[in-house]
């Protein structure tokens, strides 16, 4: 007999809520998971891995193109878009098929459709009605239908989607969204991209790679907002000796479209000018979805498009929780999975604690990559800190030379008075694996006398975060 | 994974604390932060927090039981978590030898107090509460396991002083309203005041010699060197009390007569090199005695600055131990109440305590004829084990000569 009620019932099989259901499954609730598309969410379908997967080949035409660089030679070097794109999805679909597996050993049961709370403590799954983005993988063996369940604990994890700005609409031939940008049958020659984010930046660094006419338009006063205006700097000139163009506070007023291509008027400090390409990928940031729960009649509280939550993920409504994207920026599948975790072990009654936002680093696979912890300079001045900071350049580091990327920048940003590390920002040759050193650091409250202790191995690009600590306080060894 | 409840150290030169009692019954649940155990130290009684929730069990500490500092005094097991297998306890910290001698040992200040690296504490944490003077100790740590976070050093530095607990319970309740007698339980302040007092007036041989001070020329050097201050941001850079003057006078007797600046311990007399005075400043609930280090040495606007903050900061119970541990001396002046004189009782380690009555106009035989003056009467209690009559009348005719003699003290 179908067993259609348990201890929790989370809406959404992204990292956030998978995650989540697995260590609820640890922690011995019976659990369940609603998807509709896909298992592992717009992250693992439709974002972080697959457009990884897309950089990879990108960065490796690019090195092919420097062949001669490292004494080698490569000649008559091309691509194949269709294979390129058949590996991005093979990727995903591996790890896709991953969580399936996962959530199997887990013993959560996955029930497949579109979910609605009717009341606390009950969710009605109905047919999936939205319109699956295709090449979809296919649906786990083994999973329940539509019906309505019962569960003490109803964790909202549905995540988000790309927000579309009035005139900016997708339309998948002319306009895209990531969706259509992730799966291109042939190279536009020329593209613009609107919103120079993770996203924005990303597709710009991959279709330039790729030979593509690239132009990125950034509303805001730099390229990657949220980033250290220095770091944001230094990538921009980096990404425009690659060959991207960038226009900077400016905006796209109007598109007209044509048949293969697209007029676009951008507004930049009180001038007009246009440029025609084939293509634009309007990525002007992610909106939570928080349609069609039943959020309304329920009376749960929503601000700017997500689920207002506590530390916790509770809504204001009892036994109802929400998670990742959802429940509010930044949106980052690795604070999603962190944020499923406290929810479920405060449920669980463990001796959780709220997650400090300050200290979610961030990374931007562009090339070269971008990658950050706590504040930028500018906030941390703001925050009214007396800063210590220190920098270090790819320029001065063996390992950086020997990769031939000397191109970059470690800048770490001290509290004067306590010596707490409250920022750390890089650009340059894999500092999105770097990071975490940083990130570990802070969550560990180390001041700088602890991080110039530590031994760092080499040679290694890991020796300019020791270095540019040793900066920061006047003791940098190898400047 | 079941908690370790430890025997915290909650005052810098403790090695040991006697529980005095068990507020969660073994076997009791219990939540995180609730009051599990009242500790006492040989100078404050103090309610420790639970560091986990869950059920109290393997109590290894009975009350009054006396336990070295992080010894593990029990556990706190999470539900379905068996005692049993949970207590494969840590081998308990060599049992600190208790001092033969308490007044020897507070007087030398040895520190046995473990080293700060046995608690849990991030980095940041251990070096803010350096800096801000926080025993870390004394810190709850949010932190996995009870790590002491730089956010936990934070909020115990802003807090403001813990309010005085005014608990009262009515024992007769048939009793018209109004009219009950009622039970206000001790904090730990009244406790240790008791406690240390008692011991003193019962164990010290106390004796006691006055003398009366005129301090017209006193008063007047205090006029001007008020009015002398100079004026820095708006204020006068100081402003003397008679107290201030008192306190270095004493002081300054102190440096002159050294055989008086002493400490008795069983084994040997201790000869203090300063004149380190405790001055008693009232506060709600009791009395604390914070202590001007060096005061013969320092100026009369540096004794006096120093005293407003030790005074001010002792109101809001915000000095830290070592402010009010120790002294070689003390002055208890209950002037400004009006009293004419009395005697106090020694402070141990201290020998002396100058008990200090107010400043009125009476009249004195001068020269044959009566005229009028203003003086004060002083009173020492000195421990006659350190300090014979002829030593402290010695040591009083000092302060006397400073304190009608005042400009000799500014040189």
């Amino acid at each position: 007999m179908t067993d259609y009620s348990f201890d929790v019932l989370i809406i959404g099989a992204g990292p956030g809520g998978y995650v989540t259901a697995i260590r609820a499954a640890q922690l011995g609730f019976k659990t369940a998971i609603v998807e509709r598309e896909h298992l592992g969410g717009i992250c693992l379908n439709w974002g972080c891995i697959p457009t990884k997967a897309l950089l990879r080949s990108a960065e490796i035409f690019h090195y092919m193109k420097q062949a001669e660089n490292y004494g080698l030679s490569a000649k008559d070097i091309s691509f194949d878009v269709a294979k390129v794109v058949q590996r991005s999805r093979g990727v995903s679909g591996r790890l896709n098929g991953g969580v399936g597996g996962l959530l199997k050993k887990n013993k959560v049961q996955i029930i497949w459709g579109e979910a609605k709370v009717t009341m606390p403590g009950e969710v009605v799954v109905a047919d999936t009605k939205k319109i699956i983005m295709q090449p979809q993988i296919p649906i786990p063996k083994g999973v329940l239908g539509a019906g309505t369940f019962t569960a003490r604990h109803i964790i909202i994890a549905t995540g988000g989607r790309p927000r579309v700005l009035p005139g900016l609409e997708h339309d998948g031939k002319l306009v895209w969204s990531y969706f259509e940008a992730m799966v291109p049958k042939e190279m536009p020659k020329t593209l613009l991209v609107v919103g120079s984010g993770a996203i924005g930046v990303e597709f710009a660094s991959f279709y330039n790679a790729m030979g593509v006419d690239v132009t990125v338009v950034e509303i805001m006063d730099q390229i990657m907002p949220v980033e250290d205006t220095e770091i944001s700097k230094f990538a921009q000139k980096q990404l425009e000796k690659l060959g991207i163009k960038f226009r900077i506070s400016a905006k796209v007023a109007k598109l007209e479209k044509k048949a293969n291509s697209v007029t676009a008027t951008i507004e930049v400090g009180g001038k007009s000018e246009t440029i025609t390409v084939e293509r634009v990928i309007a990525a002007t940031g992610v909106v939570g979805n928080i349609e069609n729960l039943g959020l309304e009649a329920l009376g749960i509280k929503t601000d700017r498009g997500c689920v207002v939550v506590d530390g916790f993920g509770n809504t204001n409504v009892k036994g109802i929780y929400a998670i990742g994207d959802v429940a509010g920026p930044p949106m980052l599948a690795h604070k999603a999975e962190h944020e499923g975790v406290i929810c479920i072990e405060k449920i669980k009654g463990i001796d959780a604690h709220p997650m400090k936002k300050e200290q979610i680093p961030g990374c931007t696979y562009c090339h070269p990559q971008v990658a950050s912890v706590g504040l930028t300079e500018a906030k941390a001045k703001a925050a009214g800190y007396e800063l210590k900071i220190g920098r270090f350049p790819f320029l001065a580091n063996g390992k950086a030379i020997a990769l031939g990327e000397d191109q970059g920048l470690i800048k770490t940003i001290f509290d004067a008075k306590t010596g707490r590390l409250i920022g750390a920002h890089m650009v340059g040759a894999e500092v999105t694996e770097l990071i975490q050193g940083f990130v570990v650091a802070m969550g560990l409250e180390t001041t700088e006398e602890e991080l110039m202790h530590t031994v760092f191995p080499h040679p290694t690009l890991s020796e300019m975060m020791h270095e540019s600590v040793l900066d920061a306080y006047g003791r940098v060894i190898h400047m | 994974m079941a908690i370790e409840v430890i025997l915290p150290k909650v005052d810098m030169d403790m090695s040991t604390g006697r529980i005095s009692k068990w507020l969660v019954a073994e076997g009791a649940d219990v939540k995180k932060g609730d009051p599990l155990f009242e500790i006492e130290t040989d100078k404050a009684a103090m309610e420790v927090e639970s560091p986990g929730t869950g059920k109290l069990g393997q109590v290894t500490a009975r009350e009054g039981d006396n336990v070295p500092i992080g010894q593990v005094i029990a556990w706190i097991f999470a539900a379905g978590e068996s005692p049993t297998e949970a207590v494969q306890s840590k081998p308990a910290a060599p049992l600190v030898q208790a001092p033969a001698d308490a007044a020897q040992v507070a007087v030398v200040q040895t520190n046995t107090s473990s080293p700060s690296s046995e608690i849990r504490a991030t980095p940041l944490a251990r070096r803010m509460a350096k800096e801000q003077g926080v025993d870390l100790s004394s810190v709850n740590g949010s932190g996995p396991h009870g790590r002491v976070l730089s956010t936990d050093v934070e909020a115990l530095a802003a807090k403001p002083a813990p309010p005085v607990r005014k608990a009262v319970v009515p024992i007769v309740s048939a009793t018209p309203a109004g009219n009950a007698a009622v039970l206000v339980p001790h904090d730990s302040m009244r406790k240790t005041i008791a406690r240390r007092l008692t011991e003193s007036k019962s164990t010290v041989p106390h004796f006691y010699i006055s003398a009366d001070c005129r301090i017209d020329a006193l008063l007047k050097l205090r006029g001007d060197l008020n009015k002398a201050a100079p004026v820095k941001d708006g204020a006068p850079s100081y402003k003397l009390s008679i107290n201030d003057m008192v306190i270095k006078a004493w002081a300054l007797a102190l440096r002159d007569v050294p055989a008086a600046n002493v400490s008795w311990t069983d084994a040997a007399m201790l000869h203090h090199a300063h004149a380190d005075i405790g001055v008693a400043v009232s506060i709600e609930g009791g009395l604390i005695t914070p202590i001007i280090r060096g005061a013969e040495e320092k100026s009369l606007s540096a004794i006096s600055n120093e005293m407003k903050d030790l005074a001010t900061r002792a109101k809001t119970r915000k000095l830290k131990s070592e402010e009010y541990n120790g002294g070689s001396s003390a002055i208890s002046n209950l002037g400004m109440f009006g009293v004419r004189d009395f005697a106090a009782i020694i402070n141990p380690p201290h020998a002396t305590i100058l008990a200090v009555g107010s400043g009125d106009q009476r009249p004195v035989v001068e020269n044959g004829a009566i005229v009028s003056a203003t003086v004060m009467t002083v009173t020492l209690s000195t421990d006659h084990r350190a300090v014979d009559g002829a030593l402290g009348a010695e040591v009083l005719a000092t302060f006397k000569r400073y304190i009608e003699h005042p400009v000799s003290m500014l040189v």
